[in-house]
């Protein structure tokens, strides 16, 4: 749905995208991937707190929408934005934290797209589990990046804070409060 | 015979885009969908407010493209009227100009307290088409219509202990949603040294496409410095003072690191979390490089003969 609006918005419908179409495009695209990134990150306590199992099938769609948006972001600001001009990519790149943060959220992200498949999980066991918890990492880069482009206003980005300190928060509570053998397994790992 | 000497600020005959070309550029972008838009939204476009003004056309007008009215009056940084770049445009009425006074003190042997009709009877409007360079990365090339601020400052008379002028916006924060937040500290204040102030280039600016200054646009009285970033060229001004130390200024204090008191226009200097090489002007698709004082380096580079400007950016 996002996407058919940018799309119809691209085409010049609702007004277009505004005095600055391509920052549009780049912040709007930025803006669903932190979302659907959210949004799957708090499946998980919501099954726990309602009870509602059929709610997990949605985990899957939603992370893999956050991985739409997150390369439409990268591909917009890599091909349009800067138009591969690669002496500024490098630059960003290699300058700029809350480029490198946006970046290495992406970059988990392809991996767990990449992973996302019910072969991938046979095939990887117990490490699919592990290997997917770097969606935690993954909203926290997402968060830092927003964080630190934010010139003076906050607001948005002390929501999307908010938002993940709470999904993370209630996860790491439960965890603390399960006893080590009801989850069978050694403390570090953690719990999912 | 008249020989046209370059002026090296304005742009080559050979780099301006052929006006049918930028045109349907337009077009592809969204040309064609301002009907449609004008159609499903018909508030958001902007009509101009007829009230004509009186103007001569002034020296160091650029003749690059102008960036068109809509797009000068709807997509502005004035966070006094919110924090989004159509804010501004869409709580413009929050901002009361009538009644305006100016008031004019500090290091002067002639301060005073004008009403705005005061203030700007004395001076005769002219034209500037200036390129504006925002510090956030994109452009516009804008006609100003205004006067040249080195007239107050005269007729002020500055006392010799004076070396710089500092510039307050009007603080109404029962009005203007934006000072009800702190997002930055209130009132908006900006600074130039003396003789930057002095500089010919150097205007306030009361019109925009020969009609009055939109609210949106810093009414009924804003600075114009061209060679610096847009956040220099503070809107809606209620005092100029005459100062013997560097004033403080809005962006300077909220971010020291990021936003100096100079920032002039400077592509080796980059903000601390972006790169400042390149540019977007609005309406066109691919960025352009910046250049050193947004292109007035002929005109303005002697004002920082010997000083580190990656020191003092």
């Amino acid at each position: 749905m996002p996407a058919l609006w940018l799309g119809a918005r691209t085409a010049g419908a609702f007004g277009g995208l505004g005095v600055n179409p391509i920052e549009t495009l780049l912040t709007d695209s930025g803006t669903f991937s932190i979302i659907f990134l959210l949004l799957a990150l708090s499946v998980t306590p919501l099954r726990r707190l309602t009870g509602l199992a059929p709610i997990l099938r949605l985990r899957r769609m939603l992370g893999l929408l956050a991985f739409g948006y997150a390369t439409a972001h990268f591909l917009i600001w890599l091909g349009v934005d800067l138009f591969f001009d690669w002496q500024l990519i490098i630059e960003d790149l290699t300058t700029r934290p809350f480029v490198m943060a946006g970046f290495a959220a992406w970059i988990i992200l392809v991996l767990l797209a990449a992973t996302s498949t019910r072969g991938a999980m046979t095939l990887l066991k117990r490490n699919w589990t592990r290997l997917h918890r770097l969606v935690y990492l993954a909203g926290i880069l997402g968060v830092v990046h927003i964080v630190w482009l934010t010139r003076a206003d906050y607001r948005e980005a002390t929501l999307y804070a908010l938002a993940l300190v709470m999904l993370l928060g209630m996860r790491l509570y439960w965890a603390l409060r399960t006893p080590r053998k009801i989850r069978g397994e050694p403390a570090r790992n953690g719990a999912g | 015979m008249l020989i046209r000497r370059h002026v090296r600020s304005e742009p080559r005959a050979s780099e301006i885009t052929p006006r049918e070309v930028y045109l349907a550029r337009r077009d592809f972008m969204r040309g064609g969908l301002a009907l449609g838009a004008g159609l499903l939204l018909p508030g958001l476009v902007q009509a101009r407010s007829g009230n004509g003004l009186n103007f001569s056309p002034g020296p160091f007008s650029t003749d690059e493209p102008k960036t068109p009215w809509e797009d000068v009056t709807t997509y502005n940084n004035f966070y006094e009227l919110g924090t989004g770049k159509s804010d501004p445009s869409r709580n413009a009425d929050m901002l009361r100009t009538e009644p305006w006074s100016v008031v004019v003190d500090g290091a002067c042997a002639n301060p005073g307290r004008y009403a705005l009709e005061d203030f700007l009877k004395p001076h005769s409007l002219e034209e500037r088409i200036y390129r504006l360079r925002c510090v956030e990365g994109w452009s516009m090339v804008i006609p100003w219509v205004g006067f040249e601020l080195n007239q107050v400052l005269k007729h002020a008379e500055p006392t010799g202990s004076a070396r710089y002028v500092a510039f307050e916006t009007i603080l109404d924060p029962e009005n203007l949603p934006g000072q009800r937040r702190p997002v930055l500290q209130w009132p908006y204040t900006e600074g130039l040294r003396l003789d930057e102030a002095m500089h010919p280039l150097t205007i306030l600016a009361v019109g925009l496409y020969g009609e009055e200054l939109p609210n949106q646009n810093g009414a009924p009285l804003r600075l114009v410095v061209p060679w610096k970033y847009g956040f220099k060229s503070i809107k809606s001004i209620v005092r100029i003072t005459l100062a013997e130390e560097e004033p403080p200024t809005a962006w300077n204090q909220s971010q020291p690191n990021e936003y100096g008191f100079y920032s002039n226009v400077n592509p080796d200097v980059a903000h601390p979390r972006w790169s400042q090489r390149t540019e977007r002007r609005i309406g066109e698709f691919r960025r352009r490089r910046t250049e050193m004082f947004n292109g007035y380096g002929d005109e303005v580079a002697d004002l920082y003969a010997g000083m580190d400007l990656k020191k003092h950016f």
